[in-house]
């Protein structure tokens, strides 16, 4: 079957281009000015990007164990929705993917429910614990992409270390969610003004850049690669600035509402706005935008936490942490980066694209449009002015401080290896 | 006049022209109190249900003996003799009371924003009774009626309030009430019990007690919590007495005639001494009759709201 997708904008490795696309047997058969439709079904793009298919180096799936909050068929719908056809699912299950048969359910999973492709990331250390390395060489042979105890830190710095040494050995990246329990000490949201003002116990800062701080050290001692998870923090990125600086393999991502929400929102104790990092201030917004300008955060990940409203619907304190993120994720970065000047849509769908792609060398999706490379596209409206509802998500987890807000730009088509997904 | 909103969850943002009713309507609840028959029919008909999730003399009674000096039919629901002692969540738990024909919840919990949760979810009208650490209106409401009495007025009183300012609702409360009705706040506290970021919520901020004590007006102890020193935010009780305590001497700082006030229980040696909690200055037993005056007060134009 040929798909043909005509009169849109391509965004590809040299930059924009009007054009058409063809697709045939799930690959990309031909680009360029005006292609001739032949037998093809005809998709018009005119006004339209037509992007590489977005890809999430982190979000949650919660299948296996929490399926009453996510699963790989709701979550994968999600993605597409939201214009991702690849997502990394990290390994905070039920039980913890931390051996090969979790990996394996996983996998069969995705090939039987999912409608994107997944990419599942292991435990770095058994049962996430902090302790015991993980097989990480048989994980890899089964499909895994990196090792990450996300959802917590590995406190103790030695164990770290040996995390990182031995992921280095089968070429994996670590990806390590930095937070120090006892700076965190309790805190719900950011420590700063709007702690004091609405009497929440607040989590500084500095429990995060310890440990980025920390980690990039380690790496540079071991020669790992360190993947930063969700920095959140002005004081994060110049850490990791520095690193780069002296030629460190480090990598690191942001979530887009790290990106656009800030502590102010905690105001009303709406737990929508819990989150782990908890959202920061208005500086750290514009450090986090300069970061992804100049290259010092690669990419945007979603960090994707679907929660039952039974998880949510409690005292601030109490409610579990995360926002379901797939959904909003390229309208809340394209409201917050493009339409104000801050990226091009080149610059932005890069960093959601080709470049995580690259940070994982996720096999057989490069993040780019070539010929010859699995049609995973999205159709974006850069345009497109909407209202996000929480009731239409296709995820199960509603939990999202975004709902009600209006949000320009947006995923109208999503094709996964030809087929349209969305 | 009537309050704007259904519930009283906290000061902040409250107008000071619903501060002035308040203050104003419990000057005459405390003729009330002070009359040999203390009965009026104000709030008949009414159900008040107090629900507390913390331990409380004070707050609990006083709010009771609120409602029934002003003919309200009062309940008490705490925590540890119900069904959340069975894991009942807040919110079941409010939906229920608010069933049994509750007009008016007093919510005391120890998660900040429970309060504002329940309101949520009920019909009554919700009146916080201290959230973690958050708030405690009533609280300020009656130091600033006891200010008031006292001194004849709240703008341009320099207030100095000191202690455990960071788990304190009790400072909150105080700092955004008494800031709208034009007094100036000096907290004062040692570093490891303020919180970030204070002075620009419009207030004075000093790391030494005598700064923030001299010339004022009102000086107010908090309470410091015997459980903080165990998680090392000061070294020993004496130590704290020592530097950061309420003394005679520090309290010879401030204006001649200043008040001494106490939000209770008091640590008498900790962050006050005897001497000056019992001394003529204090003003601390009149600031518990007071509460009962200012709560009547409330009461009763909370539930007027529907009357008008």
């Amino acid at each position: 079957m040929k798909i043909l997708i005509k009169n849109g904008t391509l965004i590809t490795p040299e930059g924009q281009q009007k054009g058409d696309l063809l697709i045939e047997s799930g690959k990309i058969a031909a680009m360029g000015g005006s292609l001739d439709a032949g037998n093809a079904e005809v998709h018009d793009a005119s006004g339209l990007l037509v992007s590489p298919g977005l890809i999430d180096l982190h979000c949650h799936l919660r299948e296996p164990g929490y399926e009453y909050k996510e699963d790989i068929a709701s979550g994968t719908r999600a993605a597409a929705r939201g214009g991702f056809t690849s997502v990394c699912c990290m390994a905070n299950t039920s039980p913890v993917n931390d051996t090969v048969s979790v990996t394996e359910l996983i996998n069969a999973k995705a090939r039987k429910n999912g409608v994107v492709r997944v990419f599942p990331i292991a435990a770095a250390t058994k049962g996430m614990k902090g302790e015991e390395l993980t097989e990480m060489g048989d994980l890899k042979e089964a499909g895994i992409v990196a090792v990450s105890d996300d959802g917590k830190s590995i406190p103790d710095a030695g164990r770290m270390r040996l995390v990182m040494s031995y992921a280095r050995h089968f070429g994996l990246p670590v990806v390590d969610h930095p937070e120090d329990p006892n700076l965190v000490g309790g805190g719900v949201m950011n420590e700063g003004y709007w702690s004091t003002v609405l009497g929440l116990r607040g989590a500084t800062r500095v429990a995060e850049e310890s440990v980025i701080a920390r980690n990039c050290m380690l790496a540079e001692l071991e020669g790992a690669h360190l993947h930063v998870a969700h920095v959140s923090t002005a004081g994060g990125a110049d850490i990791v600035r520095q690193f780069k600086a002296r030629g460190v393999r480090v990598t690191a991502e942001t979530a887009p509402h790290y990106l656009y929400a800030t502590d102010a929102w905690v105001e009303g104790y709406d737990t929508n706005t819990r989150v782990n990092p908890p959202l920061r201030t208005d500086e750290d917004v514009k450090a986090l935008v300069g970061a992804l300008k100049d290259g010092t955060i690669d990419c945007i990940a979603t960090d994707h936490a679907p929660h039952h409203k039974d998880d949510k619907n409690m005292e601030y304190a109490l409610a579990a942490t995360g926002i379901s993120g797939l959904e909003t994720a390229l309208g809340v970065c394209w409201t917050a980066l493009v339409v104000p000047g801050c990226l091009t849509p080149g610059q932005l769908l890069a960093k959601m694209t080709a470049a995580p792609a690259s940070i994982f060398s996720l096999p057989g999706v490069s993040g780019k449009l070539e010929p010859g490379q699995p049609a995973d596209i999205t159709l974006i409206d850069p345009e497109s002015e909407w209202t996000v509802d929480a009731a239409e998500f296709a995820s199960k987890g509603k939990n999202t401080p975004f709902h009600g807000k209006k949000l320009t730009g947006r995923a109208v088509a999503t094709y996964a290896a030809g087929v349209r997904v969305l | 006049m009537a309050l704007s909103k259904k519930d009283l969850l906290g000061l902040r943002g409250v107008p000071a022209s619903e501060i002035s009713e308040i203050l104003n309507t419990a000057e005459l609840m405390k003729v009330i109190l002070a009359s040999n028959n203390k009965k009026t029919p104000h709030l008949q008909g009414k159900t008040i249900l107090t629900v507390f999730y913390e331990n409380s003399t004070r707050t609990r009674l006083s709010f009771e003996l609120a409602s029934k000096y002003m003919g309200g039919v009062a309940a008490n629901m705490s925590a540890s003799g119900s069904s959340v002692a069975k894991g009942e969540s807040l919110i079941d738990t409010a939906r229920t009371l608010d069933r049994l024909a509750s007009d008016v919840m007093i919510l005391r919990h120890s998660m900040t924003g429970a309060p504002h949760l329940m309101a949520q979810h009920v019909k009554a009208s919700v009146i916080n009774a201290g959230d973690g650490t958050n708030e405690h209106p009533t609280q300020a409401l009656l130091d600033m009626f006891t200010m008031k009495e006292k001194l004849g007025g709240i703008s341009g009183l320099n207030v100095a309030i000191v202690g455990d300012v960071t788990h304190s609702r009790v400072a909150r409360s105080n700092l955004w009430g008494l800031t709208t009705m034009g007094a100036k706040v000096t907290f004062a506290a040692p570093p490891t019990l303020l919180p970030p970021e204070l002075a620009a919520a419009g207030c004075r901020v000093t790391e030494y007690v005598d700064d923030a004590v001299r010339e004022a007006d009102v000086v107010m102890g908090l309470r410091i919590q015997l459980e903080r020193q165990q998680k090392g935010l000061f070294p020993t009780v004496r130590e704290y007495h020592r530097y950061f305590g309420l003394t005679p001497e520090r309290i010879a700082l401030a204006k001649k005639g200043a008040l001494v006030m106490h939000p209770g229980p008091m640590n008498r040696g900790v962050e006050i001494s005897s001497l000056v909690a019992d001394g003529e200055q204090s003003v601390i037993d009149e600031q518990v009759t007071n509460g009962v005056a200012v709560r009547m007060a409330l009461l009763f134009l909370l539930t007027r709201r529907n009357v008008q």
